[in-house]
């Protein structure tokens, strides 16, 4: 087994397997809002393929970064709820 | 920052599906360099989306062997942007946009869900069925969840399966169309013993959840994240509590770059003749991209479309991978024509339901009677991040609008690099 990776989510540190995308990441990690709409309702995940952008966050400064196209990386800085 | 843009490959793919990767083989095979553009982390599309190889399925396996072998480039977490011409397209190269250009284009482009407004289903935990599959093969993880499944077709019955194996407590899954229809399908698939076979395993892996026809999604309820589901289910109404619902009502072919290329569309899919030419010289497209099918004859697809790409002269019209093509293409009329979406589903979306994800416009924002260029005009529908990727087909559905007509660029590039691809090339003065 690759050791776990080392996320932080909104300030907050997480060791996450090496191996799977942010979008599950985070999902397992239990974020639901990923981003908000005009109403500032949460939205989150949708087609887990690229196609719907529901999932955008900001990852290392830059926003609209699809989670779902994301790999873990050591170090991280995930932002979400934007 | 060039590596490519310099020299045209042979063949250049898009999309590292069954299609994609079969068609890079036979050009390769053929002598051809070949570089394969594909969105994921890694190759094998949606159906062979994975994280550990020697998981996959032998198939899945031998043909990733047989593209490693065959000397093709795989460029992973590559998004095509524009196609200035079918022999020059603008790519993002995880981060790096630059130009690629080629002899010859194959379009592999794969199929997305065909998602379909009801309330609640902007709700974290409302997932499509084959997102919650993709998701779960990126390793989301369902310990003891409740997961409700409402689709059609043959998808529920893989993602029902791979769903209970990820730890998850299946409690329905749910078939939109009649029991008389399933079951003509059912036996339609006589003939092929090993999709019987197949379909028998995913039944004995969620046997302990009822498959119920005549049942579909009528609403999603909860508090920041999905709680209940409402279902009509064979003529009334019930209500299931679960964490998870996905929901989608087939697969649509993704057509945007056919359709920035200039090629036809026929109903919602590219035009291919019998060697997968599009009607645009110089571009082939094959797999589910030109009809929903299957990974079968999605290979023999992907195959023939890489020799004509490669310069073969078109085979035999007996021959047995025009024999595959041709069943692969019946059996995608069937499937469309069997599990075409029921019309009470194109009627659940109330005045407050979101019908635009992106840009928040909701069902009763909207004239059934504008065309979709007004439609657009007042309320940019289909003008955000995914550019109508999710509700064109929706609204095709609903309102009977023509798909959107995809621009450039195709989804949403940070603009700085976006200009910078196109205005140095134009320094140049190639174009």
């Amino acid at each position: 087994m690759t050791p776990d990776v080392r996320i932080v989510v909104d300030g907050v540190p997480h060791h996450v397997p090496p191996d799977i995308t942010l979008a599950a990441a985070l999902l397992n990690l239990g974020v639901t809002a990923f981003r908000r709409d005009v109403r500032q309702e949460a939205r989150a995940p949708l087609c887990g393929m690229g196609t719907c952008f529901e999932c955008r966050v900001t990852v290392d400064g830059v926003h609209n970064t699809r989670a779902c196209l994301e790999p873990v990386r050591e170090g991280m800085s995930v932002e979400c709820g934007r | 920052m060039i590596g490519t843009r310099g020299a045209p490959v042979d063949v250049l793919v898009v999309g590292a599906g069954p299609a994609g990767l079969s068609s890079a083989v036979a050009a390769a095979d053929r002598g051809k360099q070949v570089l394969v553009l594909d969105l994921g982390l890694r190759a094998g599309g949606q159906i062979w989306r994975h994280r550990d190889e020697a998981a996959l399925p032998r198939v899945a396996r031998q043909w990733l062997q047989r593209v490693r072998a065959a000397g093709v480039t795989i460029a992973s977490s590559a998004r095509v942007l524009d196609a200035l011409s079918p022999d020059e397209l603008v790519v993002d190269f995880g981060g790096r946009i630059d130009r690629q250009r080629t002899r010859a284009l194959i379009l592999a482009t794969g199929a997305k869900e065909r998602l379909l407004p009801f309330p609640g289903w902007t709700l974290p935990g409302v997932v499509g069925i084959g997102g919650l599959q993709a998701l779960i093969k990126s390793g989301l993880t369902l310990n003891g969840s409740r997961v409700v499944i409402a689709g059609t077709g043959p998808l529920l019955f893989p993602v029902a399966a791979a769903a209970v194996a990820a730890g998850a407590d299946l409690v329905r899954v749910a078939e939109q169309v009649p029991l008389r229809t399933a079951a003509a399908f059912a036996m339609g698939l006589l003939a092929k013993p090993s999709a019987i076979r197949q379909a028998i395993g995913y039944r004995w892996a969620f046997r302990n959840t009822a498959y119920r026809t005549d049942s579909w999604v009528t609403a999603a309820e909860g508090d920041g994240r999905v709680r209940r589901v409402l279902l009509r289910d064979r003529g009334r109404s019930t209500a299931i509590d679960c964490d998870w619902l996905a929901a989608s009502c087939g697969l649509c072919p993704n057509t945007e770059l056919a359709e920035l290329l200039g090629c036809a569309i026929d109903g919602d899919a590219i035009r291919v003749d019998t060697s997968q030419a599009t009607t645009v010289a110089g571009v082939w497209a094959a797999g589910e991209c030109t009809g929903v099918k299957g990974d079968i004859a999605a290979l023999a697809e992907g195959e023939i479309a890489g020799r004509a790409a490669a310069g073969d002269a078109p085979g035999s019209r007996r021959s047995s991978l025009q024999r595959r093509r041709e069943s692969g293409r019946e059996f995608a009329r069937r499937l469309a024509i069997d599990f075409a979406p029921r019309t009470e589903l194109l009627h659940l979306a109330g005045a407050d339901t979101i019908i635009c994800r992106c840009e928040d416009v909701r069902r009763g924002d909207i004239d059934p009677r504008w065309t979709q260029r007004q439609a657009k005009l007042w309320t940019r529908i289909g003008m955000g991040e995914c550019q109508g990727a999710v509700c064109g087909p929706a609204c095709a559905a609903l309102f009977g609008w023509q798909a959107n007509v995809p621009r450039p660029p195709l989804g949403a590039p940070l603009c700085g690099d976006w200009a910078g691809a196109l205005v140095d090339e134009d320094v140049s003065g190639e174009r």
